[in-house]
């Protein structure tokens, strides 16, 4: 097996790492929170589940980029990999959603968290409580794609 | 697509049909009142302050009741009872109950009474329960714990916070007294560090031998019963027997009113809708035999309102025009398509009177967004069919569940469309299942009617990207026509034509180029033409937002300056078409999850075993698969429409009509003349 194969699988594993790391962390708090308004209130919890559930998706953004990046390298598909350079392609090109994916699931977390409060206030104003952190999701879907895009671009 | 045109009306009436009319209104439900508008020193408010909490407390009451019955005696809830909606009932249901309605708050009174009783006991029981845990030490005892002693002798009953053996405190006690000791120590039980014991003197001895006992920590118990401690615990049990039971009893007469359940719902509702009246009632301006009152109603609806009105009643009805500064309330009419989306609409704003209402245009890319981002057709089938169902079997759910329900319909059947062009069913699922247990080879049986997005990602990113430009485009165009009806002719060239012709400009620039050829993999051959034209159109709306933008200012070197700064709006631009990228990654997002669950669910091969475990694998991982992304599709929807297409030409800011009705919460009256 070539080096190349360790990075890229480097690249594959750190994405989900990360990535999920950030969407526990996330759901994580958005989930205390959310409990705290269910035990005042338990008529809201569909709702709040839906906004602790938003931090979420970077987790599988993260998975979604290493299942192709397995999917290409030989390991669930596609051609083993035979030079390092091609190797540390993946790596990198795996690193935007492992990285943003960390940090906007983090913040996206927060963002719920307060949001969450807002719900628990005033609960008719959960379409735009659900606007906020889908704005801060929207860099991990930036940083997905360009994952997906130099991923399938590469060899 | 619109906005219900709204009319004001003005009554005024004899004061003694007061509370008919009102009655008459609310159930109609169709108007909205308002008082806050007529002044006039001779007019007064009657206060019904108490009449109204008196109203509330009874609904309340009744709530209450329906409450403990729910507990005591739970009622046979049908399956998916979430979508319910409320009951309906007849007119002559409603009377029954109003005229016992005496019977009905007796049981009511009755009923909270047994819960207070039950609260009651369950109190008596816990306390009995603590007593009978701090005897526990004590049973050993065989005479009652505030004993102090008989004619010759002093007993000394308590604890000591150690534990200790009979000999030591046998040692302890007889401490500096005469030899032999008249003394007799005995250890009841010793538990957590503590030792409860009973000790014997001769009444001469008692106090150097309680001074001794003190010296090693002796305090008497907290609690001193007059009783045996095992007879006390023997009672106490029998106590929380008879309190238990009477809790039995109490929580049996609670469910012996549960077959009139129906009719403390009705209660419940009418007396709230009562309330409501009260509460209006109270805020009617009235003279010494007439009230005034004024209310929106919807226009095509006031001719009929205001001849009810008048014959029944003998009011005088007036329609009156709008005044300055009052803003009439919204309603939103539309197809039955597009008032599905009513709700998302909503839940940004409504729309002010004199504006568009962009239900109609929104639920159309609505739906088809959210079938590009959940783009799977067994996905959209599941969605399509259970929202079918659901609708079906609750034709009486409440109004807004009922509408994202059927907006939900609708965006399943996008999706199940979408999931045939991007040839997404579960996923692969077809070529797995064939391929695992059929042993099938081949290449892969479903195709995509238009191609695979994981094959040519930067292909659908330019399609994505061309539906943003779309989506964009006519939230501008909606606001060039408000600025036409509004015969703004300048506005409508200076800062939506030019913006067009600005924007065009530089995507024929930006399309044949060879940048744009590496990224998409596409080349488009114009004509010679097309080249210059593209260059002109830039540059002409260019300059027109440049000199016109800043239009409101007499300065030119700053309306120059505000011009250049429009221009640099065109990054805005860029950043909105560039978040419709979100379309084509949730839809990869979508079709890879339910690949790999696919991958997972089939790890364990053919046969027999490898079947059922495929199917549990399957059913778990794609229910799991069809939430998350349902909920991310749903979320990134919305934001599409909210922040990207509202953002070009939607101010909300409107009122929403709340109308004068009857306050149920359970039951619907349904008008039986």
């Amino acid at each position: 097996m070539s080096l190349g194969m360790v990075f890229a699988i480097l690249g594959a594993a750190l994405s989900t790492a990360l990535a999920g790391m950030g969407s526990a962390w996330g759901v994580g708090m958005a989930g205390q929170a959310a409990a705290g308004v269910v035990s005042e209130d338990p008529d809201q919890f569909a709702k709040v589940l839906l906004l602790q559930l938003l931090p979420g998706t970077q987790g599988i953004y993260g998975l979604l980029v290493t299942f192709i990046t397995l999917s290409r390298i030989g390991i669930l598909g596609g051609n083993m990999i035979t030079d390092t350079n091609t190797g540390l392609m993946y790596l990198f090109a795996c690193l935007p959603i492992a990285i943003v994916g960390l940090i906007s699931a983090y913040h996206q977390g927060r963002t719920s968290v307060s949001c969450i409060g807002l719900v628990a206030k005033k609960p008719d104003q959960f379409g735009k409580a659900m606007l906020f952190p889908a704005m801060v999701e929207t860099y991990a879907i930036l940083a997905l794609l360009v994952s997906i895009l130099a991923i399938t671009n590469i060899g | 697509m619109a906005i219900v045109s709204m009319q004001k009306l003005s009554i005024c009436a004899n004061k003694k049909n007061r509370k008919a009319i009102l009655e008459t209104l609310q159930n109609l439900g169709t108007v909205e009142i308002f008082t806050d508008g007529i002044e006039d020193e001779d007019l007064q408010i009657t206060d019904t302050q108490s009449a109204r909490s008196k109203y509330e407390r009874r609904a309340d009451s009744f709530d209450r009741v329906l409450k403990l019955l729910d507990a005591y005696a739970p009622e046979e809830k049908k399956g998916l009872s979430l979508f319910a909606g409320r009951e309906e009932v007849g007119r002559s249901d409603v009377d029954r109950v109003r005229q016992n309605r005496r019977r009905y708050n007796q049981d009511a009174a009755r009923i909270l009474q047994d819960e207070k009783d039950i609260s009651e006991c369950s109190g008596i029981i816990l306390k009995d329960r603590t007593q009978i845990e701090a005897l526990v030490p004590w049973q050993k005892l065989g005479i009652p714990m505030d004993t102090s002693g008989t004619r010759q002798t002093a007993i000394l009953i308590g604890t000591l916070p150690e534990v200790i053996t009979e000999e030591a405190l046998y040692a302890a006690a007889i401490r500096d007294l005469p030899d032999p000791p008249a003394v007799s120590a005995e250890i009841l039980s010793t538990a957590n560090d503590e030792t409860c014991i009973c000790v014997f003197c001769l009444k001469d001895d008692q106090a150097k031998v309680s001074e001794n006992l003190r010296q090693i920590g002796f305090a008497r118990p907290s609690q001193m019963l007059s009783e045996i401690p095992a007879e006390a615990t023997i009672r106490l049990e029998r106590d929380i027997e008879e309190e238990e039971k009477r809790i039995e009893e109490l929580k049996a007469d609670i469910a012996s009113f549960a077959g009139k359940r129906e009719d403390y719902r009705i209660a419940a509702d009418y007396y709230r809708t009562r309330a409501e009246k009260y509460k209006l009632l109270g805020t009617i301006p009235q003279s010494q035999s007439y009230f005034f009152l004024e209310g929106w109603v919807p226009a095509d609806k006031a001719d009929r309102v205001a001849q009810l009105l008048t014959e029944k009643y003998g009011a005088c009805v007036e329609k009156e025009a709008l005044k300055d500064g009052e803003i009439e309330p919204t309603i939103l009419k539309n197809n039955r398509f597009s008032q599905a989306a009513e709700g998302v609409l909503a839940s940004y704003g409504l729309p002010q009177h004199g504006h568009v209402d962009p239900t109609f245009i929104m639920s159309i890319f609505y739906v088809i967004f959210f079938g590009m981002m959940l783009s799977d057709a067994g996905y959209g089938l599941v969605m399509f069919i259970a929202c079918a169902v659901a609708l079906k079997k609750f034709p009486d759910m409440a109004a807004g569940t009922k509408k994202m329900i059927q907006l939900f319909f609708w965006c399943g059947l996008s999706t199940t469309f979408w999931g045939f062009m991007y040839g997404g069913f579960f996923g692969d699922a077809i070529d797995v299942i064939a391929r695992t247990f059929f042993g099938y080879t081949g290449d892969g049986i479903v195709k995509a009617l238009w191609f695979e997005p994981l094959k040519d990602p930067m292909r659908l990113l330019v399609y994505c990207m061309l539906f943003g430009v779309i989506h964009l485009f006519v939230g501008l165009g909606i606001k060039g026509y408000e600025l036409l009806k509004a015969g703004d002719i300048v506005g409508f060239v200076s800062d939506i034509l030019a913006w067009y012709a600005f924007l065009m400009g530089l995507i024929l620039m930006l399309v044949p180029s060879d940048l744009f050829a590496s990224i998409a993999g596409m080349t488009f051959n114009f004509p010679s033409w097309v080249g210059p034209f593209s260059k002109g159109l830039a540059l002409c709306g260019m300059i027109v937002i440049i000199l016109m933008s800043g239009r409101g200012r007499r300065n030119w070197a700053l309306r120059i300056a505000l011009g250049a700064y429009d221009i640099y709006g065109v990054t805005s631009w860029l950043s909105d078409v560039l978040s419709y990228s979100r379309l084509l990654a949730l839809g990869l997002a979508t079709g890879v999850i339910g690949n790999v669950i696919n991958m997972m669910a089939s790890m364990f091969g053919g046969g027999v075993v490898g079947a059922i475990l495929f199917i549990i694998i399957f059913v778990l991982g794609h229910t799991l698969n069809i939430g998350i992304n349902a909920l991310g599709a749903y979320v990134h929807t919305n934001r599409l429409q909210y922040v990207e297409f509202f953002g070009k030409f939607y101010e909300a800011g409107g009122r929403p009509f709340t109308p004068f009705q009857n306050a149920n919460k359970y039951v619907e009256v349904k008008e039986e003349r």
